[in-house]
């Protein structure tokens, strides 16, 4: 009733109109905002039919993800401190800077349950910034991709040059991540027997392929006089120093692992495993942590417990969310759009 | 300071003066870069990105490619000024149409066709009838034999009757073809606005007449403007052109309009910035300590023993880099876009057709579409606007019979018709009044019909009516007046005219039947000024009561009457008439003290009612948008009675018993300022009664009140809801408009004529009227619309969804910004306080341009009500008005859904992905995803009607994510190379997206759900009704009974507290539908709930006090 009152007469006097001055505008539903719309509105049953759908999912989700976090079988052994010998126990940063020290540590291990191959070897650090800043930044792809681009170093600072016989040259790789490469090597023995760890194919095929030149030699790499982590073979090509692959993928968090090979072989339960570590990193100086990791792996991944507990959280609190609307919908209920919640339809007095 | 005009001297005023080049541009081609660019930049937001642009340059302290600001503000400084081009470039072809305008003008002593852009100062133009002035003129000569020439203002003052101007007295008689010729000098002052003065002096060149220096005033000018009429020709010399004209000079420069929207979005802005400061404040002493404690034992990082002098800078300053997202860079380009897009679907509007001239409606400024959703005042021009503009004879009541009452037209009524071929006498002598008793000169045409050239518009529709009813009247010459009635002839001489004064209210003739010599004095006025003097004896209830009926149909009224004269009697008072019509001192007072002699004992024969029509739904429009909260102010360049009229028949005021009209008059400082105090008096006593107040003033009054009490008027201002002021001046409306605004009002100010133009440029938002008078209004104006009734739809719908509209697209852009900020401040407190970022700059730069800004910009079409339920319910306006949708509060609910989801998405991708799985550019990626998954659902959440074009944006630009992102993952030089083809083959990346998904929303779902149910606001209750219970027509029936009386008064007294608006709870508003509802068959019943807020006003807070 109170809408326009050309409305009606719009669409009879349009034709005429458009014949003799086609001054109005052209109609569409879109001009008109008029187009076809779904309004849906928060009924109750829409919502509390949302919750438990997502309940009915998420809970059972949760349950299996966990149960898959749980089937791997994972050892991880600290080793940062063991493996200082106990005259350099105050002193472990001397140690470890210390080249004619020995840094060869056995140490013992026991297999709690099956493990069955492939099994995963890595090491992990702690309190390790991959992810600074000066970091992060600090190498060159284009360097690493190829021959050509040798001098690419610029955003290598402080490891692009190094100074030999007075002339400048170019470090490959260059920049702090390779120059910091990690540098312990681990050697397994189950029952006396050298269990192989096979390093190849541990980094990612398209990094292998693309990202690491396969022409890219290392060169003048760690000839400075500050020797940071591991050196490389200057024979192979970047493309197959897959440690420096797998380095080179920095890590997001201070606490990382990275593989570093693949048993291909089970280990029983209640095997003994020796494990013979080359402690050469430093992470002694700033407080870090290295730890050797076994692990296997299911769908979901390594172990982390932490997708199937939010999921169950979740949709237990879904469900918890959808038992209470429904009793708040029960207990009281309230009809949508009653106009008199309107407080200009209410009536002031309560007399009705 | 003098202006020397040479006349017909085509050399030396062309460089002294300017053409007459209308302009309204503002930029010209050269100066187009700069200007703008200048006018780009001194807005904080521009500023602040082209520092953040600057800083990036800086590679040690950017986080990401500094393309990633550069591009994007490159872009929004393009569509800008390339917006600012357009507009500037329409504003140049409507002046140009102008300007291109032809006129005759004399060249060289030869009439010639040229271009009203070529007018120079001295030309003489040359007019013919119903030619609009296009500069301002000194006639010269006319085509009348007595130099008069009738013009229509109403463009410049709305006055809509004829006025009569005059040659000056030395041109006088000279031939037309010696016009051409004319040589002379005219002194007059510099331009100035001053519509109602012209004081100079003109003296004509020999041959033409001695050098006697001729005075000119105001009676001797036209216009620029104002049309000719009822004169064939005309020619005057220019005096004034181009924007110097009397019009340009009070158009004043229009300034940019910034909506209150606006001015909320940069508050918030400001915020947000300060958060960012103490942030990056924060962060930055952290990173250094970070880096003096911890990094330089981080060996690997191998910090510099020593750094630089600026070292201590570099962190706070990536922080600086890092946070700058914070404010969205986008946020100004998708809200011009949707800006545009607003003024777009007004252009487009089929409603808001003029079918009768198939005008399409026009929002010229297309940036303040919002600002009509919070309109609170609308300050409206009369003439023209609210009616049509045309005067007709409709009713009339003759000695206690009443004509016309069936069929609402006296002329169609067969009683009359019956009365008046009966020849009964009383019917006879009210025709006659109405046939004569005026100031109407007839002509007669060629083809020999009548033509009455009428100073007023009233005086015309009582002659014409007369003639209709067979009393034509058919010539005047000299004092004879010549009658036709029914086939015979009579004459009358004309002996005095006692003239039409606004203090007098009625005008009268004497004159001589000259068919029977008998003197008669025929009167016609207002009621008041005529029943009081009725014969003793003569019963006056029933014209009372006729008045009355009519003043309610909203008719404009006249009394007729007359009297006889004794010869004595006349002789007398005829001596004392002319000697005081021969006063010097004070001649209006004395001369209206001897009429008043003579104007007694009358007659009274009968009630004449006159329509104005008002536009068609004009009291309907005004009805719907006084129950959305919002006053009416009528300015009026008419005189007071007709004022009044109009605003009883529109709604707009009240008669009596209901509405009272407190009046603001006087001629003296001293009187003006004691009718003030009163007014304002009364007003406060009164705002507690149920009774709609509204003051009138004039516009003399009207200026002591601005200029000495102008304290106590912006009182009085906040204390009405309603006021009428007539005869005010193009400047006093602005000023008016002005003292609204100073109180912090959002006004909107409506008009059709060129004397509305500067209030139309003065008001927060300007709509024309494109109407009968020109279109200089609707060029000035922000909006045309071609009827007053489009006002209500283009308030509530237009106003309203581009309010919600981009309430919605702005927070939402601060929410997107800050999500991703949250989560890369989250992340440096995990990457040594070093300023790393998470995100590469491909994600940053396409997630504010790109992922986020196509979901949101569909919102414009997104509608919470439907239009109808909105006019049924325009109460819902509160809302804007209130600015309940954009506020402090809203935003921090936005600033908590940000942080709450950003703690989501950062918790879930560091656990997920953690150990083995924390790869950089993969953790990236998946709370990229996160993200862009939770934004989309955010937009689908808030989005009130889904149209196909808003799932195609929604689902669409998720689907469109990926593929990006898979594009991006096949170029092998890309940081992401491979990545997303990994992720989403990985069985923990979806469960990770739908974790965060789910975590993120459902408490938003939860919360949303409890609100719309159990605490709804009346948006919410209206959309249930809409929705689920079909048409709400039915709401009206919900409460049939009517309330008593006055326990609705109290209840309303409690509502709307306009400027305490509250803007988080809800609002009580009252007034019921009902109550309209009911009143809608007796419209003064509809005031009573229309009382409301007259108190809450009172307590508003003026802000100039």
């Amino acid at each position: 009733m109170s809408t326009d009152p050309s409305t009606s007469s719009a669409a009879a006097a349009e034709e005429k109109s458009n014949k003799r001055k086609s001054k109005k505008p052209k109609y569409s539903r879109f001009t008109q905002q008029e187009l076809p719309a779904w309004q849906p509105i928060l009924t109750p049953r829409w919502v509390i039919t949302i919750f438990t759908l997502i309940a009915l999912v998420f809970i059972p989700v949760g349950l299996a993800a966990f149960s898959a976090s749980q089937r791997v079988v994972e050892v991880e052994y600290e080793y940062d401190t063991e493996c200082i010998p106990d005259s350099y126990k105050d002193n472990a940063t001397a140690y470890i800077k210390d080249d004619n020290t020995n840094k060869t540590c056995t140490q013992k291990l026991s297999i709690k349950s099956k493990m069955q191959a492939p099994i995963f070897v890595y090491y992990q650090l702690d309190n390790f910034y991959q992810n600074h800043r000066r970091y992060v930044k600090s190498r060159s792809d284009e360097q690493l991709r190829t021959k050509d681009k040798e001098n690419d170093v610029s955003s290598c600072s402080p490891e692009d040059y190094v100074t030999i016989n007075n002339k400048s040259e170019p470090i490959v790789p260059c920049g702090l991540i390779a120059w910091s490469l990690f540098n312990d090597t681990y050697k397994i023995q189950n029952k006396d027997k050298e269990v192989v760890i096979n390093k190849t194919n541990i980094a990612w095929a398209s990094d292998r392929t693309t990202k690491f030149g396969s022409d890219v030699y290392p060169k003048n790499f760690q000839a400075s006089g500050l020797i940071g982590g591991a050196k490389l073979d200057p024979t192979k090509p970047l493309s197959e120093q897959e440690d420096l692959i797998v380095w080179m993928r920095t890590a997001a968090l201070p606490k990382f692992r990275k593989l570093y090979g693949k048993i291909e072989t089970d280990l029983e339960a209640n095997d003994e495993i020796v494990v013979v570590i080359e402690n050469n990193y430093n992470t002694y100086e700033f407080g870090g942590k290295k730890s050797l990791v076994l692990s296997t792996a299911t769908w979901i991944g390594g172990r982390n417990n932490f997708l199937g507990i939010a999921y169950v959280v979740i949709g237990s609190m879904s469900l918890l969310l959808a038992l209470g609307f429904l009793l708040l919908y029960i207990l009281k209920p309230r009809p949508l759009g009653d106009p008199t919640y309107l407080s200009w339809n209410k009536n002031p007095g309560g007399l009705r | 300071m003098k202006r020397y005009v040479y006349i017909n001297d085509d050399e030396s005023a062309h460089d002294l003066y300017c053409d007459n080049r209308i302009s309204n541009r503002k930029y010209t081609v050269l100066n187009f870069i700069p200007k703008n660019l200048w006018e780009q930049f001194s807005r904080f937001m521009n500023q602040y990105f082209l520092l953040i642009a600057c800083l990036q340059l800086w590679s040690l302290i950017t986080p990401v490619n500094p393309a990633s600001t550069w591009g994007p503000l490159i872009f929004i400084f393009a569509v800008s000024a390339t917006k600012e081009a357009w507009d500037d470039y329409h504003r140049y072809l409507s002046d140009k149409k102008a300007n291109e305008k032809e006129v005759w003008v004399v060249r060289n002593g030869i009439k010639k066709l040229i271009q009203a852009q070529d007018i120079h100062v001295g030309n003489i133009v040359w007019l013919r009838e119903n030619d609009e002035v296009p500069c301002d003129l000194v006639l010269i000569g006319s085509s009348d034999p007595q130099g008069l020439c009738y013009i229509e203002t109403a463009a410049m003052d709305g006055e809509t009757d004829l006025k009569t101007r005059v040659i000056p007295s030395a041109c006088m008689g000279i031939d037309v073809e010696l016009l051409h010729k004319i040589k002379g000098v005219i002194e007059c002052p510099t331009p100035n606005k001053d519509i109602r003065r012209f004081d100079a002096n003109m003296r004509l060149f020999p041959p033409f007449i001695d050098n006697d220096i001729c005075p000119l005033t105001i009676k001797n000018t036209v216009l620029q403007s104002c049309y000719l009429r009822n004169t064939e020709w005309a020619c005057g010399v220019a005096v004034y052109t181009g924007n110097e004209t009397k019009l340009g000079m009070s158009r004043g420069i229009p300034e940019p309009k910034l909506t209150a929207m606006d001015a909320m979005i940069d508050k918030l802005t400001g915020a947000i910035f300060v958060f960012q400061i103490v942030v990056v404040m924060v962060l930055g002493i952290a990173g250094n300590v970070w880096k003096d404690t911890e990094a330089k034992k981080q060996w690997y990082v191998l910090y510099p023993d020593k750094g630089p002098w600026y070292e201590l800078l570099i962190i706070p300053l990536r922080f600086e880099l890092l946070c700058s997202i914070m404010i969205p860079i986008s946020i100004k380009v998708s809200l011009d876009l949707v800006k545009g897009l607003y003024a777009k679907f007004i252009d487009w509007d089929h409603r808001m057709v003029d079918l009768e001239t198939s005008t399409p409606s026009n929002a010229t400024n297309t940036a303040i579409s919002e600002d009509l959703g919070q309109v609170e005042y609308i300050l409206t021009d009369k003439t023209g606007t609210l009616t049509e503009n045309k005067m007709i004879f409709r009713r009339c009541c003759i000695s206690g019979i009443f004509y016309g009452n069936e069929n609402g037209d006296a002329l169609k009524d067969v009683e009359l018709l019956h009365a008046v071929s009966s020849g009964s006498p009383d019917v006879v002598q009210f025709l006659t009044i109405m046939a004569i008793c005026n100031t109407v000169i007839p002509t007669q045409s060629k083809t020999g019909d009548i033509l009455y050239k009428a100073q007023s518009q009233d005086e015309d529709a009582l002659v014409q009516a007369a003639a209709h009813l067979h009393m034509v009247f058919f010539n005047k010459s000299g004092n004879i007046l010549e009658v036709k009635f029914n086939s015979s002839i009579l004459q009358y001489e004309v002996l005095e005219t006692l003239e039409f004064t606004s203090d007098r209210k009625r005008m009268s003739l004497v004159l001589r039947d000259c068919q029977n010599g008998k003197i008669l004095l025929l009167s016609k006025g207002a009621d008041e000024a005529i029943l009081p003097y009725a014969r003793t004896g003569q019963q006056t209830r029933n014209f009372i009561e006729a008045v009355e009926q009519y003043a309610h149909l909203g008719l404009r009224t006249l009394c007729l009457a007359w009297r006889e004269l004794r010869e004595d009697e006349y002789r007398e008072w005829s001596l004392m008439f002319k000697e005081a019509n021969s006063t010097l001192v004070d001649r209006e007072w004395r001369v209206a003290e001897v009429c008043q002699r003579i104007e007694h004992n009358l007659e009274v024969l009968g009630v004449t009612a006159i329509e104005d029509r008002l536009q068609d739904g004009v009291p309907e429009t005004i009805e719907t948008l006084r129950k959305a909260g919002i006053n009416f102010w009528m300015l009026t360049g008419d005189k007071q009675n007709t004022a009044i009229q109009i605003a009883l028949s529109c709604n707009f005021i009240s008669p009596e018993p209901k509405g009272q009209l407190l009046s603001i008059d006087g001629k003296t400082e001293d009187e003006v300022r004691r009718s003030l105090e009163r007014v304002l008096l009364t007003m406060r006593i009164t705002t507690s009664e149920p009774k709609d107040v509204a003051f009138v003033i004039d516009g003399w009054a009207l200026d002591f009140a601005l200029n000495h009490y102008r304290k106590a008027f912006t009182e009085l201002a906040i204390l009405s809801r309603t006021a009428i002021c007539c005869r005010v001046t193009p400047s006093q409306k602005a000023q008016l408009v002005q003292i609204l605004k100073s109180c912090d009002y959002r006004t909107l100010a409506i008009g059709d004529g060129g004397n509305d133009v500067r209030m139309i440029q003065q008001a927060d938002i300007g709509v024309g009227i494109s109407g009968r008078e020109g279109l200089q209004a609707a060029r000035a104006a922000d909006y045309s619309i071609g009827k007053f009734r489009f006002l209500k739809r283009l308030i509530l719908v237009h106003g309203r969804y581009s309010y919600n509209r981009t309430a919605f697209l702005s927070q939402y852009s601060f929410y997107k910004s800050l999500l991703i900020c949250f989560i890369q401040i989250f992340f440096s407190f995990i990457s040594g306080v070093s300023g790393t970022s998470l995100f590469n700059s491909v994600s940053l730069m396409a997630y504010n341009v790109f992922y986020t800004s196509v979901p949101v910009l569909v919102s414009v079409l997104d509608k919470d009500l439907s239009e109808e339920t909105v006019i049924q319910h325009p109460q819902i306006l509160f809302y804007c008005q209130a600015g309940r949708l954009l506020n402090p509060s809203t935003f921090a609910g936005w600033f908590g859904r940000s942080l709450f989801h950003a703690v989501v998405v950062f918790l879930i991708s560091i656990h997920a992905y953690a150990y083995d799985k924390s790869e950089m550019e993969e953790v990236s990626m998946v709370a990229l995803s996160g993200c862009i998954w939770l934004q989309a659902f955010v937009v689908a959440m808030e989005t009130n009607s889904f149209t196909i074009l808003q799932h195609l944006a929604i689902w669409g630009n998720l689907a469109g994510f990926y593929a990006i992102n898979w594009i991006f993952s096949a170029l092998p030089a890309s940081g992401m190379y491979t990545i997303m083809f990994r992720l989403c083959r990985q069985p923990s990346y979806w469960i990770s997206i739908f974790l965060m998904t789910a975590a993120g929303m459902s408490p938003i779902l939860a919360i949303k759900y409890f609100r719309y149910t159990y605490r709804p606001s009346k948006i919410n209750t209206l959309q249930q009704a809409e929705r689920l219970g079909g048409p709400i027509v039915s709401l009206g029936t919900i409460e049939p009974q009517p309330r008593p009386l006055i326990e609705k008064d109290v209840s309303t007294l409690s509502i709307t507290q306009p400027k305490n608006r509250n803007p988080v709870y809800e609002p009580l508003l009252s007034d019921s539908p009902n109550a309209t509802r009911r009143s809608s068959g007796t419209p003064f019943d509809f005031f009573q709930s229309q009382s409301r807020s007259s108190l809450p006003n009172y307590s508003r807070n003026c802000k100039d006090n």
